[in-house]
């Protein structure tokens, strides 16, 4: 397979003492070629980020139990001793997380914080790795570099930090890089700036890019693949351009529908999906999306459905999916 | 809109101030720290207020025919379960009747410290400007001199007596509670409810009375728990530096503590005995007081 | 940074005029004329006539202040009742003894302290966490002077593995103190038996005084490093794949020790009161000592003395922690 990471019927069950446990990731699978764009999509609770916890090895070992497999180029990341995790995490894949404002440690200048990354992983000396990492700021577009290096974050602003934990991440030229809401905290403005150093960042780099978010309109600016997560299970995949326009699982419509379009009819108001996402059914009680479902039949309770071609290249989760060619 | 729907308005904003008790309450319940706490407090509530009829032997009267001569300190027997101390009387006894003596102190030393500090607290938190800096330094001020220092001079100022000492513990309390009161106030008058009153024009007096003030008390009340158990220790400490304050012929621990220590190598039980008793009371306390705060912690809630 | 430091000085002196004023008034509304309280109470009538003209306790009331805040600033507390020498000159003789007490009690507390609030956070629910959280809380408990005698009647009396009381032992009187600090006098004067003579000696009390403070900085470690291995920051350093001695130092201890930093300067407080316990229970001769010793000889003069200097050291000494915070914390420091 030359696939660089392959997530196969991947597991996560947190459970505490004394308390019911949670299937937080359901038998998920999904593959990353080497310099694809994937995203994975979902509401909050739904399973997307603590996916990327776990193949980052970041998930505490106390009270998470972890299923299936995760392999990135061949080796195996469940189960690998933490020291040789912690020789592939920010080298070989790396990771950028949703909260510029906590994710840098405050009482450390920013350059130290770049430069221990070239230290670790590129064996560099202190005025190598210092060098590099003004480069590195100067490439996120973070103006007069040498001089932020001597910062500390807070005197930085949301955008810029952010930048900032790019550089990072990127510092090692990993393959891989997961972006975990990486514009939600961010203001508007400030968001497609930095998706779009994202994107060219990868294209240059020919890094691989798993894009976590809830917000499609994130993905549709960047993704080849996309995977539709709900409730801990993947209910929809498809190319971007066939995901968008022939959305067949209902939660995907509804995520579509809820999106402002600038190319609305007037008067046209949004469709919002109804309910929030804890009203749900267990998947082993039938479709999870079910309580919320608009096309909901008789079957969605019951036994759960699978995910099954719907067209080529497009699979779905639905025993009622969305009508034939062009519906909306 | 009209007071009355306001005030409704407010008092459906604070209401989780009572559920947050009770849930403080579920909470402590389940937390074995909190038990063994309250069954401690519990024993020894029990032992001061029975004292009396629990001793098995008056205070005061020696046990003369136990003493085999000069110097001589009879440890536990059947009829003296902590034998004797060095003047022949029933250790036992004593301890039981010191509870009294120190339930007494650290609860009355308690009250003058929390109402003298919920007192000036209440004023710097409710007044603010210049009154509040004015108190603010008092406070520092306060702190600044070691608490067994403080308390010395303060009894020593007021002369010999009980109260004397009680008052001492309760001053040197004072620039906790009066600090932890003001700054729990200035947090809750920007809480929203308090918005939402001033912003509907309730009377400043009324929304910090009716609603800042019994709302910044339970960090106050869960301190007072904590404070019971150093107000005991303190007593301890001064009765032991001879600043007692009480009638000699009345047991305390901190001075039996002081009296007995000379005998420490021949008979250790005349120091230990005390020693254990007053570290039982104070751990009660702290336990509870601890358990609680942790209940009513918000960050430990989940 | 320079005018954090001035404004923060600035706050001290109301504080320390007012302390002055109280204990200004503490002495006259001690019982009996000032002039008893100060001479104690084997005072003659001339005497206290004398003191009275010399206090000028016949002018207005501020001016006597005046005149008292004077001296003060001189650092003339007046003569101790119990030896009849300068208030001043006894502290002076006696500090050496305490400063080396309870440097090493804060030291123990720290040493261990911070490392067993540290390791019982990481291992969070264990019996280690337990273990620290039941015996913090029993530490802040035990009365310090209890704690003394259980620990001189064990190790000293039973035991006999340390000595019973003082700073020295007899036969070393006639042994050279360049310094005062005995420990540091035996290693100056390479004088070995006495450097480790001075160190036994230090080891029970230094223990009973480290208790307490050493049950809260290990209370506070643990509440800080859990809150601190909560944040952000720790999972991006461990996103890096740092090395896990990296993440502990520089992104964990690093966050965590600062509110350590502000607890322990909180402890000189504590570490007077327990001082003047600890020292009268292993009848060590330092400032604790004199401070008990002048309650029953009602020797006022050295306590008020004694307040005013300790209170002046708590204060100064919380500002130096104020403005080593400000240097660790570049967030401080800004503003």
């Amino acid at each position: 397979m030359n696939n660089l990471l392959d997530v196969n019927d991947l597991e996560i069950v947190f459970s505490r003492r004394g308390r019911k446990d949670v299937r937080a990731v359901d038998k998920v699978s999904f593959s990353v070629a080497p310099g694809e764009t994937v995203g994975l999509v979902g509401e909050s609770g739904c399973g997307k980020s603590v996916t990327s916890l776990a193949i980052m090895g970041l998930l505490p070992k106390r009270g998470v139990r972890l299923g299936g497999s995760i392999a990135f180029e061949g080796t195996e990341l469940i189960g690998l001793p933490q020291d040789k995790l912690r020789r592939m995490r920010g080298r070989d894949l790396a990771m950028v997380f949703q909260d510029p404002m906590t994710s840098l440690n405050p009482v450390v200048p920013i350059g130290t914080q770049v430069t221990e990354v070239l230290v670790r992983h590129r064996d560099m000396g202190a005025d190598a790795a210092r060098k590099e990492a003004a480069d590195l700021l100067a490439r996120v577009g973070i103006p007069d570099p040498s001089r932020r290096l001597k910062e500390y974050p807070h005197q930085l602003s949301g955008g810029m930090r952010q930048r900032a934990l790019i550089a990072m991440a990127l510092a090692a030229k990993p393959r891989l890089l997961i972006a975990d809401e990486p514009t939600t905290a961010l203001d508007v403005t400030i968001q497609a700036q930095i998706l779009e150093l994202l994107k060219e960042l990868v294209r240059e780099s020919g890094t691989a890019l798993i894009m976590i978010t809830h917000d499609l309109g994130v993905v549709a600016g960047m993704c080849d693949t996309v995977h539709v997560m709900y409730s801990g299970r993947i209910v929809e995949r498809a190319q971007r351009h066939e995901l968008f326009a022939h959305p067949r699982h209902p939660y995907t419509g509804g995520l579509l529908a809820s999106i402002p379009r600038l190319d609305q009819p007037r008067g046209e108001r949004l469709e919002p999906i109804q309910g929030s996402p804890r009203d749900m059914l267990a998947w082993s009680q039938g479709c999870a999306f079910a309580p919320r479902c608009r096309n909901r039949v008789d079957e969605c309770v019951g036994e759960a459905p699978v995910l099954a071609p719907a067209r080529p290249d497009h699979e779905v989760r639905c025993y009622n999916p969305l009508g034939g060619s062009d519906d909306r | 809109m009209s007071l009355g729907a306001a005030e409704a308005a407010i008092t459906v904003a604070e209401d989780h101030g009572g559920g947050v008790w009770r849930e403080a309450f579920k909470r402590l319940s389940r937390n074995p720290a909190a038990i063994i706490g309250a069954v401690l407090i519990a024993l020894f509530l029990f032992v001061a207020i029975f004292a009396d009829w629990l001793a098995p032997y008056t205070a005061l009267a020696p046990d003369l025919k136990q003493i085999k001569g000069p110097g001589h300190i009879p440890g536990p027997t059947a009829e003296h379960w902590l034998g004797l101390d060095d003047q022949g009387r029933d250790l036992l006894s004593r301890i039981i009747l010191g509870a009294r003596q120190s339930l007494l102190v650290g609860v009355v030393s308690l009250l003058f410290g929390m109402i003298g500090g919920i007192i000036l607290g209440l004023l710097a938190g409710g007044l603010g400007g210049w009154f509040d800096t004015g108190v603010m330094r008092l406070v520092d001020m306060m702190l600044a001199v070691p608490g067994l220092l403080f308390a010395i001079g303060i009894a020593a100022m007021l002369g010999e007596g009980l109260l004397a000492v009680m008052i001492a513990i309760g001053v040197v309390n004072v620039p906790v509670f009066a600090r932890l009161l003001r700054g729990q106030m200035l947090a809750q008058r920007e809480a929203d409810y308090a918005m939402a009153a001033k912003s509907l024009g309730v009377k400043r007096r009324r929304v910090i009375l009716g609603h800042v003030f019994p709302n910044s008390l339970t960090p106050v009340i869960v301190q007072g728990t904590l404070t019971l158990a150093t107000a005991i220790i303190e007593a301890a400490g001064l009765a032991f530096l001879g600043l007692s304050g009480a009638d000699p012929s009345i047991p305390e621990w901190g001075r039996m503590l002081a009296e007995s220590q000379r005998h420490l190598a021949i008979a250790p039980q005349l120091v230990i005995a005390p020693g254990l008793a007053i570290v039982l009371a104070a751990l009660g306390f702290t336990l509870l007081g601890e358990s609680l705060r942790e209940a009513l912690d918000p960050k430990y809630r989940r | 940074m320079l005018r954090f430091i001035v404004r923060r000085l600035l706050v001290l002196v109301p504080v320390l005029l007012g302390l002055s004023i109280a204990l200004f008034a503490w002495v006259r509304a001690l019982p009996g004329s000032p002039a008893q309280a100060l001479l104690g109470e084997r005072a003659t009538q001339a005497q206290i006539e004398m003191i009275n003209r010399q206090m000028g306790l016949d002018q207005p009331l501020y001016e006597q202040y005046l005149r008292f805040l004077g001296k003060v600033v001189r650092l003339d507390f007046g003569t101790s009742v119990q030896t009849s020498q300068p208030v001043i000159d006894e502290m002076i003789r006696r500090f050496p003894a305490t400063f080396e007490l309870g440097v090493t009690a804060l030291l123990i507390a720290v040493v261990v302290g911070v490392p067993l609030g540290y390791f019982a956070a990481r291992r969070n629910g264990t019996w280690l966490d337990s273990a620290t959280i039941t015996g913090s809380l029993i530490g802040i408990t035990i009365p310090v002077f209890f704690l003394a005698y259980m620990l001189k009647y064990v190790f000293a009396v039973k035991l006999g593995w340390f000595p019973n009381t003082g700073r020295q032992e007899a036969r070393m009187l006639d042994v050279e103190h360049p310094t005062g600090f005995y420990v540091l006098d035996g290693l100056v004067t390479g004088n070995m038996a006495a450097f480790w003579d001075a160190i036994l000696h230090l080891v029970l009390p230094a223990i009973a005084l480290a208790t307490i403070p050493l049950a809260i900085i290990a209370r506070i470690t643990r509440a800080a490093v859990l809150d601190v291995l909560n944040e952000d920051y720790v999972r991006t350093a461990e996103s890096k794949g740092l090395t896990s001695g990296v993440v502990t130092r520089r992104h964990v201890l690093r966050n965590a020790l600062l509110p350590v930093t502000t607890v322990i300067g909180l402890q000189f407080g504590l570490l007077m009161s327990g001082a003047i316990l600890t020292e009268t229970v292993f009848a060590f001769p330092g400032v604790g000592k004199f401070v008990a010793d002048a309650i029953p000889t009602r020797d006022y003069p050295s306590l008020q003395g004694f307040i005013l200097v300790i209170a002046t050291l708590f204060v100064l000494i919380n500002l130096v922690v104020d403005v080593a915070y400000g240097l660790i914390d570049p967030r401080v420091r800004v503003r």
